[in-house]
């Protein structure tokens, strides 16, 4: 600066003193514009490059910066009761998802902080999606609360969290308490096992199925077809512009046979005994209610249940996620009696008059086989021997017929096979024959067991859902229809087993006695109806279990009871098993409420002037 | 030493091609902004330039010489303004780089350019030997390095950066020894990594990002790749005025002032561009005939310090819309939306009309 100002004091002398031409850098300026030459074909190489060379790849990535393409999820249709109640219904809900082709993995922490995800998990989903399109978003969580919302709302912009996209969608949403919850079943999202079975072939990942119950068994109708919305949006994520929009098409509504009225009573009437209650429509095979015990609430599957609960649901050893009325097999005790007694009849080896002496207990094949009294019941024919239950009666009946004659009926009633209810997973029972020993077991049939099968026990097995078509069927003159749960299903033509009407009249008339005439199942008597039934209480455990001692106190008698009205043509048999209930009396009353219920009810629509009884409420939704 | 001056010796070309761009910058701004808050950039962009043309007329006017003579306090004075941007500045996105005065804010080292291009020519221009003492070197080196250093501080990497061709063109076009110019370049080699450590992150984010996009998308990177896909979907004729998504959505970020060739591209296409370069390489082309016929060397030494800086914007703002430069932040000379970017060129501009204009006299 010094130096400076000394020359600003003379600036005309010091101009003068040299030679000030600028010859000498006329080839240094040259230089300067082939240097500039270069730049600007540089310049224009790179938008050469750009513009003309990869256009199109540039082109495709603006439209995608642009165009966004949001699901619009359709809704399931609704599930309702016989008489249009609904059951299920879906709410409104948020739900957030990832966009993965602006997706930093260090924002993962922070968003699964957010919404309250565990962020390995997050992590483990992220890296499920890794094989699929980059623009298709993961939906990382369903049905936000209001603070997970509020989340989303204030963290979506550019510099924060562009990644996290909110669409609405509808939930879900199952009566409270685990009412019919495994008819319903409930829905969640595809798992990836599933997605390799060719059953679940047009699904993909993300999509919300029915898991269980009728939610699987109908997921076809149910599930909606899913819109979508294709807008133009700008850098901010603000929509612009529509360019096509694809409604959602919603699922159909299900129209059940269930009546939520009966449905409630027997769920109340179960209160917390395991078990199950099968009420079905022995004219139609309509599956009025059915009871499973323990229950789960479906509401907390909402699409993806938590580890934990999942753990509680799975580890429980009465496993809640069993729906007993057609999955449990026990044997059917004294209630497989009124199957063999026709049998006998059908057969003829016995008739009404065929009479035995019951000193409680009687020897067959050298062995001792005890009846359930402790003293005797004397002479005892084919009425006192089902109204009275008496085992040496049936002993001697099974022995006369034959296991064949046995199985025969018993697979006309339907046991021994599905029924064919429109529900997953159903179980078969078992009707033992020399010929499935032989088959199964590669050994030959002991007469001795015939004695047992001829009370229900040994190698016989049912489900409540076939007790109740069995019985129904006979009851209804030898007419056995499939039991179903949808309304106007297509159903097969009934099965028409071969039987006669006197017969059955005289096996009916033994299960009336049972009832009302001081047997074993008075406490299913309604004053005023003629309910029929038949207690049981069958052992628990296998003979074979017994045989190992194995078997703990614990393992006490499961109490059954199956029942119907009234005694000509009736409209409604029911099934109950009581786990442990040790005897059958303690499970006929819960029948006879829901028989009680039926008729109730249809005493009251006849006389549309009372006030209906509201049993059950619609499920409200959570806040 | 002519005294009367007509208005028709003033370099009509380079005039008319400066309009010419600058019109094409209107027009970008428009399209840019038009539906944004910034919706008015267009007309006060057009007041900045009648106000520039202004501007230009009076640094054409000075004879240079007397400018020339006042280089020590114009230069006190700009260290000043420099330094006082710093206490009084207004901080826009980090970085103190404009200060307020009679209620128009200017970007003080916008003007610094000028300053030391004058510098520069009254030290080359009084030099008594044909080639730079290394006591030369480091003078300049000092005057120019306290002014870069200041605006780097802002921190305004880009605009520093600007300062340092002028005086290497100033340098080299003076003359230097072959073993000097080996050390300068060796000093430089030496000074980068030093450098490095002085740089602010995100500073030191875009360079990696220049140098790798993909990296980051969403952070440094974003403006780049941004960018890239704007110019390119421009194809060869330009997806129109307004119809350029990039632009128009706003994905392209600052499409009026630093990314404004890429939002020009993207709307008007690989021949839009080839136009509008052309019109730039002619301008500067019209700069250096100036020097070419300057009558004395600071008049020379002054239109190749313009020359070299208005080159050195181009290459940085143009490399970087396609991705060939890091981003700076340095502004496309007469196009870009700004007051004091768009003075600073047309008082650059008068300094030329000025040699020029006197290129007869002395």
């Amino acid at each position: 600066m010094q130096a400076d100002r000394e020359r600003v004091n003379l600036p005309d002398s010091s101009t003068q003193l040299f030679h000030d031409d600028t010859k000498f850098a006329l080839d240094r300026i040259a230089v300067f514009q082939y240097l500039s030459v270069g730049i600007f074909l540089f310049l224009i190489c790179g938008f050469w490059v750009l513009q003309v060379r990869d256009h199109a790849a540039n082109s495709e990535m603006a439209e995608r910066n642009r165009i966004k393409t949001v699901p619009l999820l359709a809704p399931r249709g609704k599930i309702l009761d016989r008489d249009g109640r609904v059951i299920v219904d879906n709410h409104s809900a948020y739900t957030v998802m990832l966009t993965r082709e602006n997706l930093k993995s260090e924002h993962v922490q922070s968003i699964a902080d957010g919404l309250n995800l565990d962020p390995d998990d997050l992590r483990i989903r992220l890296r499920r999606y890794e094989s699929r399109p980059k623009y298709i978003p993961v939906m990382i969580k369903q049905e936000l609360s209001p603070g997970e919302l509020a989340f989303v709302e204030s963290h979506r912009d550019p510099e924060t969290f562009p990644e996290m996209e909110l669409i609405q969608n509808q939930r879900r949403l199952y009566p409270h308490g685990g009412l019919a919850a495994h008819v319903i079943g409930y829905v969640g999202e595809i798992s990836e096992q599933e997605l390799n079975l060719p059953e679940f072939a047009k699904y993909s990942q993300g999509d919300v199925i029915g898991k269980f119950g009728l939610e699987r068994q109908y997921n076809d109708t149910l599930i909606g077809i899913d819109g979508q919305r294709r807008v133009v949006v700008d850098s901010m994520g603000r929509e612009r512009e529509v360019l096509e929009s694809k409604e959602a098409t919603p699922g159909h509504n299900l129209q059940l046979t269930l009546d939520l009225d009966l449905q409630a009573v027997a769920e109340l009437s179960m209160e917390n005994r395991r078990g199950a209650v099968v009420a079905l429509d022995p004219r139609s095979g309509e599956v009025l209610a059915m009871v499973s015990r323990p229950a789960f609430d479906p509401n907390a599957f909402a699409i993806r249940i938590r580890a934990q609960d999942w753990k509680e649901l799975t580890s429980n050893p009465y496993n809640p996620l069993m729906n007993r009325a057609i999955q449990a097999q026990f044997a059917p005790g004294s209630t497989f009696k009124p199957i063999v007694a026709l049998a006998g009849l059908e057969s003829g080896s016995i008739d009404d008059h065929f009479s035995v002496h019951c000193g409680g207990g009687a020897t067959f094949y050298g062995r001792y086989f005890k009846c359930w009294i402790k003293g005797a019941h004397g002479a005892v024919e084919l009425h006192r021997g089902i109204v009275q239950s008496c085992d040496v009666y049936f002993y001697n009946v099974g022995n006369k017929t034959g296991i064949d004659s046995i199985a025969e009926y018993a697979q006309m009633a339907g046991l021994g096979k599905k029924t064919g209810v429109d529900l997953p997973g159903e179980a078969e029972g078992l009707v033992p024959s020399p010929k499935w020993k032989l088959r199964t077991q590669r050994e030959k049939w002991y007469a001795g067991e015939t004695i047992s099968v001829a009370i229900g026990q040994g190698a016989v097995t049912v489900t409540p859902i076939q007790l109740a078509s069995a019985i129904g069927g006979v009851a209804s003159g030898g007419v056995w229809y499939r039991p179903h749960l949808v309304k106007g299903a297509a159903v097969p033509e009934p099965r028409r087993g071969n039987l006669h009407a006197d017969n059955i009249a005289k096996v009916i008339s033994g299960m009336y006695g049972v009832v009302n005439e001081g047997g074993t199942g008075a406490s299913a008597a309604i004053p005023g109806l003629q309910l029929c039934g038949k207690t049981g209480s069958a052992q628990r455990a296998s003979n074979a279990l017994v045989k190992s001692g194995r078997v703990g106190r614990e393992m006490k008698d499961n109490a059954w009871f199956v029942g119907f009205a009234p005694r000509e043509n009736p409209e409604i048999v029911v099934a109950v098993l009581f786990e442990n209930g040790e005897h059958g009396n303690l499970a006929a009353p819960i029948a006879r409420d829901v028989i009680k219920a039926y008729f109730d009810k249809k005493t009251r629509l006849a006389r549309p002037s009372q006030p209906q009884l509201a049993l059950f409420q619609r499920p409200q939704v959570p806040n | 030493m002519a005294r009367y001056r007509s208005l028709r010796d003033l370099d009509w070309t380079l005039l008319i091609i400066a309009l010419i761009i600058c019109s094409l910058g209107v027009l970008q701004i428009y399209s840019a902004t038009h539906d944004t808050k910034w919706r008015n950039a267009w007309w006060k962009q057009i007041v900045w330039i009648l106000i520039g043309l202004g501007i230009m007329w009076v640094a054409t006017s000075i004879d240079y010489h007397t400018l020339l003579s006042q280089v020590p306090v114009l230069y006190a004075i700009s260290i000043v303004a420099l330094i006082a941007t710093f206490a009084v500045g207004d901080v826009v996105f980090h970085s103190r780089r404009w200060i307020t005065i009679f209620g128009f804010t200017f970007q003080t080292s916008e003007f610094e350019k000028i300053v030391i291009i004058l510098m520069l020519a009254r030290y080359l221009s009084e030099l008594k030997r044909e080639e730079l003492g290394i006591r030369d070197l480091l003078k300049l080196g000092g005057l120019v390095g306290i002014p870069t250093a200041l605006v780097m501080y802002q921190p305004d990497l880009g605009t520093g950066l600007t300062y340092l061709p002028i005086l290497a063109a100033g340098v080299l076009m003076a003359g230097l020894r072959w073993r000097y110019l080996a050390a300068v370049a060796i000093a430089c080699a030496l000074i980068l990594p030093v450098g490095w450590h002085f740089l602010k992150d995100y500073q030191r984010a875009r360079l990696i990002t220049f140098l790798d996009p993909s990296r980051d998308p969403r952070g440094a990177g974003y403006q780049v790749i941004q960018s890239k896909i704007a110019v390119g979907s421009g194809g060869m004729w330009g997806r129109g005025v307004t119809h350029g998504t990039q632009t128009q959505l706003r994905f392209l970020p600052v499409p009026h002032t630093d990314f404004i060739m890429s939002a020009f591209a993207e709307e008007h296409g690989f021949v839009g561009v080839v136009v509008v370069l052309g019109l730039y390489f002619l301008l500067l082309m019209q700069v250096v005939q100036n020097a070419q016929t300057a009558s004395d060397r600071a008049g020379m030494y002054i239109c190749t310090g313009v020359a070299t800086l208005l080159l050195f914007h181009l290459l940085v703002n143009v490399g970087m819309a396609v991705g060939m430069m890091p981003v700076t932040g340095i502004p496309l000379p007469l196009m870009s939306s700004g007051g004091s970017s768009t003075f600073s060129v047309f008082m650059m501009l008068g300094l030329v009309n000025n040699v020029r204009l006197r290129r007869f006299g002395s």
